[in-house]
């Protein structure tokens, strides 16, 4: 389990930095994305990857560490709210620079 | 009272903020007028916990009562309060200067400003890393949001860059809490501290890699090479109260590093001991350097300015290295550099309001209205951002020469670079205002966007010279306030008397 974890998150993170690297607004909100879902995987793996525990002690013999949880439910709040936050200045940019490319230069 | 006056200085401006969205559809005199009246209480605030904190006590502030290291404790030791009223300072008069106009584009201008600064207080006072993520993110949401006030085509460029770099920087940060999570197992700073010492050998190089990941994280927020591109098209851009305000904003970068630098990865014999030390120094004196040559190459003065504040984070990172007097003389020179820098992005600003044909550009122009006046406040603003005597620029770098005997590297950079200062601002001092009368067929009746005269208002005197007023202060104030930063370099390089505020036992 852990290797399969390792290798999505190292997937998502490749595809996130290279659609980053791309410069075009759309592409740069989907690599953002992949990153911040990269970022949610490793964190919750930084409790150690457990199955069939609840994150209560003393409800079963041992517990999942229920801290990495509530990081990941924070991470994944305010990545939600950058998300909209991006999507809108991308927009934004679309229409005041004329095209979607970071630089607003078509030829760069 | 005193039991929440570690947490005061993080609820005003919330408080203010959410109170300001109230009156969003009341008229703009009254919201600016509860926004500074609520910085003249968090200006009380941050006096009060400062002089709770000067004598050397840590107040500790446990939110929900729950013990650390499991709840989140809010820490306010001498540097948190320092830095907490450095910015209320700052923003009491940056946003007297927003009422000057620069609020009118939009409904939730002070709004935004009040939340900025509840950010940058939480960042300041907090004692958990990854509560630190949360008001790193609160303070940049509310910056996007001032950075973007007014829109525009170069506005929304710069933004877009700010934006997006931060965000990669926000997923780095987590990568880094992540890491340090996985191999200490905790996320309270003091706890962090003491963990280290028994941090497993196979698990040092993960922490180590954590470690330097939070340093390019917060290398992002303070603009230290080669991560500060994105500054100079930001500030120079933004409207001037913002751009000032934004003064503030690498110090926390600047300000995280020197925290986790001393209570992490401080001198001890752990896994994690002096993690920041070969990176520091030379970046610190290549950012100075590219700061300066860029502050000499900028052609207009907003982003002269912008320049400069990329080298004052050079000047104050090689001084956080340099030990303890160094620390002292950086924090110095981080309250010094922080005012005079919001000074000049404010004098740009109303240059360029003056100059309807040259904006803030740096060629002569015709005479400004009420030259002599302006003149005079840009030759003083300029004197203290370039560091010369009698101002407490000089304080600071002479400080910082005395606590770096022996090392002719950062003698030189330090030198070269106040010398490049000054010949860029004494460039863009005689060409805006003394070779004025040559006008390079410019319109010499200009329409004047503000009063008949052109005039200064009330407003932009008052937050320019209160600016230069605090300069003024600190020069003459330079004795108390170099033994309080020697005291509080003193503290932050003892951090075991940190961690047994915080978690009660002694490591």
């Amino acid at each position: 389990m852990e290797a399969l974890i390792a290798m999505a998150i190292g997937v998502l993170t490749g595809c996130g930095v290279y659609l980053v690297l791309r410069a075009r607004t759309f592409a740069l909100v989907l690599g953002l994305t992949l990153l911040s879902y990269a970022v949610n995987l490793f964190l919750f793996a930084t409790g150690r990857l457990v199955t069939g525990r609840p994150p209560v002690i003393g409800a079963a013999a041992s517990h999942a560490d229920p801290l990495p949880q509530a990081l990941v439910l924070t991470a994944i709040v305010i990545g939600f709210a950058m998300t909209a936050f991006l999507i809108v200045l991308s927009l934004r940019a679309r229409a005041d620079l004329g095209n979607d490319h970071v630089d607003g230069r078509e030829d760069a | 009272m005193s039991a929440h006056l570690a947490i005061a200085p993080v609820l005003a401006p919330f408080v203010a903020g959410l109170a300001l969205l109230a009156l969003a559809g009341m008229p703009l005199g009254l919201k600016r007028a509860v926004s500074v009246l609520a910085l003249l209480a968090q200006a009380g605030i941050a006096m009060a916990l400062l002089a709770a904190v000067a004598q050397g006590d840590i107040l500790v502030y446990r939110l929900g009562d729950w013990p650390a290291p499991w709840g989140i404790v809010l820490v306010a030791d001498r540097l948190a309060a320092a830095m907490v009223l450095i910015t209320t300072l700052l923003a009491l008069f940056a946003a007297i200067h927003a009422g000057d106009g620069a609020d009118r584009h939009g409904r939730h201008f002070h709004v935004l400003f009040q939340l900025q600064l509840f950010g940058l207080a939480g960042a300041f006072l907090t004692g958990d890393l990854f509560n630190l993520f949360v008001f790193f993110e609160v303070l940049l949401i509310a910056s996007y949001g001032l950075l973007l006030h007014g829109g525009g085509a170069e506005r929304t460029r710069a933004g877009l860059h700010y934006v997006v770099l931060n965000l990669l920087g926000s997923t780095v940060f987590l990568f880094a809490a992540g890491l340090l999570y996985a191999t200490l197992g905790t996320l309270n700073l003091a706890d962090l501290a003491q963990k280290a010492a028994a941090l497993p050998a196979q698990d040092a190089g993960l922490a180590r890699a954590g470690g330097l990941l939070l340093l390019a994280v917060f290398a992002l927020k303070a603009a230290l090479l080669p991560l500060h591109l994105w500054l100079p098209a930001a500030y120079a851009g933004t409207s001037a109260p913002v751009a000032a305000l934004f003064a503030i904003m690498t110090k926390v970068g600047a300000y995280a590093i020197l925290r986790t630098a001393t209570l992490l990865f401080g001198d001890t014999d752990t896994a994690l001991a002096n993690l920041f030390e070969p990176w520091l120094l030379p970046l610190a004196l290549a950012t100075l350097g590219i700061g300066m040559l860029g502050a000499l190459a900028a052609e207009s003065l907003g982003r002269l300015a912008a320049y400069l504040v990329v080298a004052s984070v050079g000047t104050l990172l090689t001084a956080f290295t340099l030990g303890a007097a160094g620390i002292a003389a950086g924090l110095y020179y981080l309250s010094h550099g922080t005012f005079a820098s919001a000074a000049l992005f404010l004098l740009a600003d109303a240059i360029r309001r003056r100059r309807p044909a040259n904006a803030d550009r740096l060629r002569p122009g015709p005479d400004l209205p009420r030259h002599a006046l302006w003149g005079a406040l840009f030759f003083v603003a300029a004197i203290a951002a370039a560091g010369l005597p009698p101002l407490s620029g000089f304080l600071g770098k002479f400080l910082l020469l005395r606590a770096a005997p022996g090392q002719p590297l950062v003698w030189l950079v330090i030198l070269l670079g106040a010398l490049a200062g000054v010949i860029a601002l004494a460039g863009a001092g005689s060409r805006l205002f003394l070779s004025s009368s040559t006008a390079d067929g410019a319109p010499l009746q200009q329409p004047l966007p503000l009063g008949a005269a052109g005039a200064p208002t009330p407003r932009e005197l008052l937050a320019v010279s209160g600016l230069l007023g605090l300069i003024a202060a600190l020069t003459l104030g330079a004795g108390p306030a170099v033994e309080f930063a020697q005291a509080t370099a003193a503290q932050l390089l003892a951090p075991a008397a940190y961690i047994h505020a915080v978690l009660g036992v002694t490591p």
